[in-house]
């Protein structure tokens, strides 16, 4: 059963075609890691999945629902999360407040427990803004995952982070993962091999390859592309 | 106690002591308390947008004038008594923020200062040509004998502080629990950070149109009560220097704080106040306060207070 689908999906700056007729498909329960260098159009293309980037032409479906003509608050109430490739919190509340918005209630357990899945719940108090940029990172990746998405999209949410905190990173993800499906946008490629079941590789707005970590590590055309051997 | 009770306490105590000075103030200052009280009612509706949703208007004046001639016009042409002539004021307000808004919302920033400029404008200039009803700019006086709910002169000072007090109160009240709300704490969320809190599945447009039509509304009781209260309605009330006004007592009192409003009036009312009788320059004092206070409390007098020792200040 497919989670998410994209059919022909364009974005048109001008006249680059930032992602060019993409047809994906991403199944339930699956982590699947999108890759590519830089301006291949990997934030773009999961800006229009979310609603937050327009789309040029194509279709997004979400559950089996064809979500393109909605609205992107309307799309993260049917079970879509996003985290920001720029940190993107509440920088003057402090997290309890960050977290609570995130979740829309205010109950403390709850929200302390979405604090301690990053292990921040002891700085509940603190202003956003006032932490270091790691910490913040870790508070954005807090506030996806206290949604409860049925999809989470992060956009490289490793940039930034300590090799510790990579690792509980991973470990989070990994705990998340057959309940929540997840789609990565990352850079680093050990966290890359490590978590995902599936990579696609984007490459000036297209699908160059999509496969297995192995059968993406053996591939010589992304090899050409991205992994710069070529 | 928890933030909650604080709050409640806060609010509760502040119309505690304002029932007290009702009693103990010389009739000079009640008289100045009470008008005090209706502009603060204002500054409460204007903070709801400015102060919590991060959307600065130039055009509220607008709104208070929605109320004020709504509610005048009732009574003075149409002849109701106080009460339905009050509703018949905060529908017109209500109505007139919620077209407003539904045009006004369209843009962002700048676009949206000068967009609710250029509406107050015209709502101006309208009750200026309407001058066969509305005075035009002479405005008119509601009569005295008319002024009053069951029997109580709201001429009579005491009584006029207690109905001044009870628009403020009731304001302040709705203000001070929508903030602890879902839908009030998604405000500060649009006003922190609009894009993060759409990505959070909340309907930006919406909260930014019910935050407009409330803030519009109690501005809308303002002027309703104004002119019940004291008994004229005049064009100046539209104009731009009453869309300025509570801009200025919000930033001075504390942009997104309950209490701010109130204190920023008060403020600036005793500062002109006792200016005027020192020089005749007076605001040239007023504007060296305002300066000062720019420069060195940024965050408004009660938004400076919860910055240094009061931090959980609603």
């Amino acid at each position: 059963m497919m989670l998410l689908e994209t059919k022909g999906l364009t974005r048109i700056y001008g006249g680059l075609r930032a992602v060019d007729k993409v047809d994906y498909t991403l199944a339930k329960g699956e982590i699947h890691a999108l890759i590519g260098p830089n301006g291949a159009g990997k934030s773009t293309f999961v800006g229009m999945v979310s609603g937050r980037i327009p789309i040029s032409e194509g279709e997004v479906w979400f559950d089996g629902e064809n979500v393109t003509a909605l609205p992107a608050h309307a799309r993260i109430q049917r079970g879509m999360a996003y985290t920001f490739q720029i940190t993107a919190i509440y920088a003057r509340l402090n997290l309890f407040d960050n977290v609570a918005l995130a979740l829309g209630k205010r109950d403390k357990a709850t929200v302390l427990a979405a604090l301690d899945r990053v292990g921040l719940a002891d700085r509940a108090s603190r202003i956003a803004g006032d932490l270091a940029y790691g910490h913040q990172r870790l508070l954005e990746i807090a506030m996806g995952v206290a949604q409860n998405p049925r999809l989470l999209i992060l956009d490289e949410p490793t940039q930034g982070l300590a090799e510790g905190e990579i690792e509980d990173f991973n470990a989070l993800i990994k705990e998340l993962a057959g309940d929540t499906t997840i789609l990565l946008i990352e850079h680093n490629m050990s966290v890359v091999m490590a978590l995902s079941d599936e990579i696609t590789v984007l490459d000036t707005g297209r699908i160059l390859a999509r496969g297995t970590p192995d059968e993406i590590h053996a591939n010589a055309d992304v090899q050409n592309a991205y992994l710069g051997t070529g | 106690m928890n933030l909650d009770a604080r709050s409640v306490a806060l609010h509760l105590g502040l119309i505690a002591v304002l029932i007290v000075l009702g009693f103990v103030l010389p009739t000079y200052h009640q008289g100045n308390l009470a008008r005090i009280l209706v502009l603060a009612t204002y500054a409460v509706g204007y903070n709801v947008l400015f102060g919590y949703t991060g959307l600065l208007s130039l055009g509220h004046a607008m709104f208070f004038a929605a109320g004020m001639y709504g509610c005048g016009m009732a009574m003075h042409l149409g002849g109701l008594t106080v009460i339905p002539a009050f509703v018949i004021g905060l529908i017109c307000a209500a109505a007139l923020s919620a077209v407003v808004a539904l045009l006004a919302l369209r843009t962002i920033g700048v676009a949206f200062m000068i967009v609710t400029l250029m509406f107050a404008q015209s709502v101006y200039l309208t009750a200026l040509y309407l001058g066969e009803w509305t005075g035009g700019d002479e405005g008119f006086v509601i009569a005295q004998a008319t002024r009053q709910i069951a029997g109580y002169a709201l001429t009579e000072p005491l009584t006029r502080y207690f109905a001044a007090l009870t628009l403020f109160a009731v304001a302040l009240l709705i203000t001070a629990r929508m903030m602890q709300m879902s839908f009030g704490r998604v405000l500060i969320g649009v006003r922190e950070n609009e894009e993060r809190t759409r990505m959070l599945g909340y309907d930006v447009f919406r909260h930014k149109l019910g935050a407009v039509i409330i803030s519009g509304t109690i501005a809308g009781a303002a002027g309703a009560g104004y002119a019940v209260l004291f008994g004229y309605v005049g064009a100046t009330f539209a104009s731009v220097q009453y869309s300025i006004f509570p801009l200025l007592w919000v930033l001075l009192g504390g942009m997104g704080t309950t209490i701010g409003p109130l204190i920023g009036v008060a403020f600036m009312f005793y500062l002109i106040d006792y200016a005027s009788g020192v020089t005749n320059a007076y605001m040239l004092i007023a504007g060296a306060a305002l300066v000062l206070l720019t420069l060195f409390a940024r965050a408004g007098i009660v938004g400076e207070i919860r910055n240094r020792w009061v931090p959980w200040l609603p």
